[in-house]
């Protein structure tokens, strides 16, 4: 060792180390993902059709498969219209029904007087374990016109819908309840993407239903789990300040508790949001986009217009406006749930309420 | 301790360069004992071994080897291949799907030279056939028939001579057989079953350069179909808890279905159902029926296509086709083999015969999106306005027609 230059000292050689540890990494993270994604996008502007290798198989065409399923009026546009309508429903009703479901069985499995704790983490995980193409086909079956969800609403003489198999939307039924059937004039124009207003407005199709009760049943244990996690690092002394304090229940879960899994609430509905828009292998199980298209996502559109249709370029084009779509959401809502104690505005709100402190003191002091 | 780090370094790095060495695999072929690889849609185990054992008979002959694979998932699994430059050298290549691959490529057009070419049912050549060239050669064909539960048909009283024969017998016989737990008709709410009513109703979609999907013809087939609907004697088989027209007749949920040869299928499951299998009924345009086939497709461009071009000829051989046809009851391409096969399976001659008015469903580059919208805007046929449907199907197919032509 004492032979090394001088200057080099005892940390010398540390830095060729540190490439050679993660040369791996980078290796890997490169060839299996940072090239397909670059390729993906040469694609998205490219011609290419499946044949060979994208790169000397194809040439730029601009922004032409972008235009075709946002600008261009025809079918690729009213597919592509059509599955942003759907996801957007399941979004917004998964999204929100797992992380309140997976909030409230955290809260459950986490009280101290509940027997069987460890049989109702368990029981409640077990689906997000197992794997989503057997729960969908347990789904199909349980599911059908004459199976056991529909036998067993027949026992309390309703007469259950043929789930699968029912494209129409839930908004449009219960629009049909007060006597509205079909478009009214203002709702028959175009609205964007080659839909109508009155089949944006739609809701998500029965069939849909069937897939976002699917969906908040798998994941909300996974959730759970994260919830589980960050109430168990509540320390039991915040609790019994709270309850000095004179907090009920309901005031000391939404001041206290809730306030305080807000990391975690971060991360789950992030996690949901990505999960969601990417809705998959429920698509391809069921009927691939049946009943009535309804069933159409993104995701999906993307591999058949791409695997059966042999429009490449149409089908990556469509899965980097998934990705923005999914980009701009996740930072909307790290807008909203940005943390309101720093920065300007906090600054603001801060000495605004030391000022009405100051203000009242005066006035009591008098 | 520092050899132990290289050391797992050296690791990482053969991980890695072990992962790269999977995806080349496979050496380049010999110089004479080529060796081929074929995949095929397999309806199942008696398919995947007969085609195994033709494919061993040929390579005994030639000197060849062939290795057989099943594809879970054909058009995928073909995709993935002509993408990485992998294709196979001899595949099963749909009907639906035909026109798409041969407008981008990926076809070798070799069917005209083969010593065979004018025995196939002019139909199906011309199903086959892109730009003018009879591009690759018809493995077998399925049509549509009148399939009926013979016990049920016995215990409505029925006979021989009720046996549909045109729309109203049709419409009678499926009345008769409808009970508190049966109904009389059943088939797939799709192009691929409906269509049949609009051709028989004198209707057609596509016309030379123009599309005619929205004809009082068509409208007229639609327009029985949901007669029968709205009467109760016909229903799709998702709403009588089937997966398809088959399990629907197996199950005894429906008394008669419009399925292909593929019926026999439904033995292993249902083996107590009798049926029989009978031309479907006329319509007011005269008979028709739908024919579904695949072709044998070689890549574009391949260098095994020598010896693949002499695998297909040995497997369209009469003999061969015929061979097939015992294993696993496909129709042969051949018109003196189709022949033969009708003489020898009485069962499936109906399905033989209706070959000769039989027609291709509408098949273009990039028309199979547009029928897919089109089946989806069937789900709501039942009670729904079929004018309407045919309408938006009008104006779709003309568009993706004349992107057909333009390219």
């Amino acid at each position: 060792m004492g032979k090394t230059s001088v200057g080099k000292g005892i940390r010398g050689s540390e830095g060729r180390y540190g490439w050679t540890f993660i040369a791996p990494a980078i290796l890997i993270i490169g060839v299996f993902l940072v090239v397909p994604i670059f390729l993906a996008l040469y694609v998205s502007f490219s011609n290419w059709n499946g044949l060979g290798s994208p790169i000397g198989n194809s040439s730029l065409v601009g922004g032409d498969n972008y235009a075709k399923v946002l600008v261009d009026s025809g079918l690729a546009q009213r597919d592509f219209g059509t599955s942003i309508r759907n996801n957007f429903y399941y979004v917004l009703l998964v999204v929100p029904l797992q992380t309140a479901l997976a909030l409230f069985l955290a809260v459950q499995v986490n009280r101290r007087v509940l027997r069987g704790r460890g049989f109702f983490r368990t029981a409640f995980y077990f689906p997000s374990v197992t794997s989503s193409v057997a729960i969908t086909t347990i789904f199909i079956f349980l599911f059908t016109a004459s199976g056991a969800v529909n036998t067993l609403l027949g026992w309390l003489g309703i007469n259950g819908p043929n789930w699968f198999a029912d494209p129409s939307g839930i908004i449009h039924n219960l629009l049909k309840g007060v006597g509205v059937t079909s478009a009214p004039p203002l709702f028959n124009e175009g609205g964007p993407l080659g839909l109508t207003w009155w089949d944006w407005v739609s809701g998500p199709s029965v069939a849909m239903c069937v897939l976002i009760i699917l969906a908040v049943f798998t994941t909300s244990g996974t959730f759970m789990l994260l919830f589980l996690a960050a109430l168990q690092n509540i320390g039991a002394e915040i609790d019994e300040a709270a309850e000095m304090d004179g907090a009920g229940p309901m005031r000391k879960f939404f001041s206290v508790t809730l306030p305080m899994l807000k990391p975690t609430l971060f991360t789950v509905l992030t996690l949901g949001l990505i999960g969601t828009w990417q809705v998959f292998d429920q698509i391809y199980l069921t009927g691939k986009g049946a009943p009535g298209k309804t069933l159409l996502t993104p995701a999906f559109l993307a591999y058949d217009t791409s695997f059966k249709g042999l429009n490449w370029g149409e089908g990556a084009a469509i899965s980097f406006i998934l990705f923005l779509i999914i980009v701009a959401l996740t930072l909307l809502q790290r807008y909203i749930l940005r943390d309101r104690d720093t920065g300007r505005g906090a600054i603001r709100r801060a000495q605004k309420a030391d000022r009405e402190l100051h203000e009242e003191a005066a006035r009591a002091a008098r | 301790m520092r050899k132990k780090t290289w050391g797992a370094a050296l690791l990482a790095v053969g991980v890695v360069a072990g992962l790269g060495a999977c995806s080349t695999g496979g050496g380049d072929s010999a110089e004479e004992g080529q060796s081929l690889t074929m995949l095929i849609g397999s309806s199942g185990d008696a398919e995947t071994q007969a085609v195994q054992a033709a494919a061993d008979a040929w390579s005994e002959e030639s000197g060849n080897t062939v290795e057989v694979v099943a594809a879970s998932d054909l058009t995928q699994q073909l995709s993935q291949g002509f993408a990485g430059d992998d294709a196979p050298d001899l595949f099963y290549m749909s009907w639906d799907q035909f026109a798409t691959y041969a407008s981008n490529n990926y076809l070798e057009p070799y069917a005209e030279q083969l010593p065979n070419a004018g025995d196939f049912y002019p139909a199906l050549q011309d199903t086959f056939t892109y730009n003018g060239t009879f591009t690759c050669a018809p493995k077998d064909f399925s049509t549509l028939g009148l399939i009926i539960n013979t016990d049920m048909w016995a215990a409505a009283g029925l006979t021989d001579a009720d046996i549909p024969t045109d729309w109203d017998s049709l419409e009678a016989a499926a009345t008769k057989l409808t009970t508190a737990t049966t109904v009389g008709l059943s088939f797939g709410l799709e192009y691929a079953r409906i269509g049949v009513f609009m051709n028989q109703a004198g209707g057609q979609l596509v016309d030379g350069d123009t599309v005619t999907a929205d004809s009082p013809e068509n409208l007229a087939g639609l327009q029985y179909v949901q007669k029968l609907h709205d009467a109760g004697v016909l229903k799709w088989p998702s709403e009588i808890s089937a997966g398809w027209g088959g399990e629907a007749l197996g199950a005894g949920k429906a008394a008669m279905v419009i399925e292909g040869p593929w019926i026999k299928g439904i033995q292993g499951d249902f083996p107590d159902t009798k049926y029989a299998a009978y031309e479907l009924p006329e319509g007011p345009g005269g008979k028709s029926t739908f024919t579904f086939t695949n072709c044998w497709g070689i890549p574009a461009g391949s260098e095994t296509r020598d010896a693949a071009v002499n695998l297909v000829e040995f497997l369209t051989s009469d003999d061969q086709q015929l061979a097939f046809g015992d294993a696993f009851g496909v129709l042969p391409s051949t018109e003196s083999a189709a022949a033969t096969y009708a003489e020898q399976h009485p069962e499936n001659a109906s399905f033989v015969a209706g070959n000769d008015y039989a027609v291709s469903p509408v098949n273009f580059a990039g028309s199979a999106t547009v029928i897919s919208d089109f089946n989806a805007q069937l789900e709501s046929l039942a009670g729904g306005d079929a004018k309407a449907i045919l309408e938006s199907l009008q104006t779709n197919l003309q568009a993706a027609l004349d992107e057909a032509n333009a390219n």
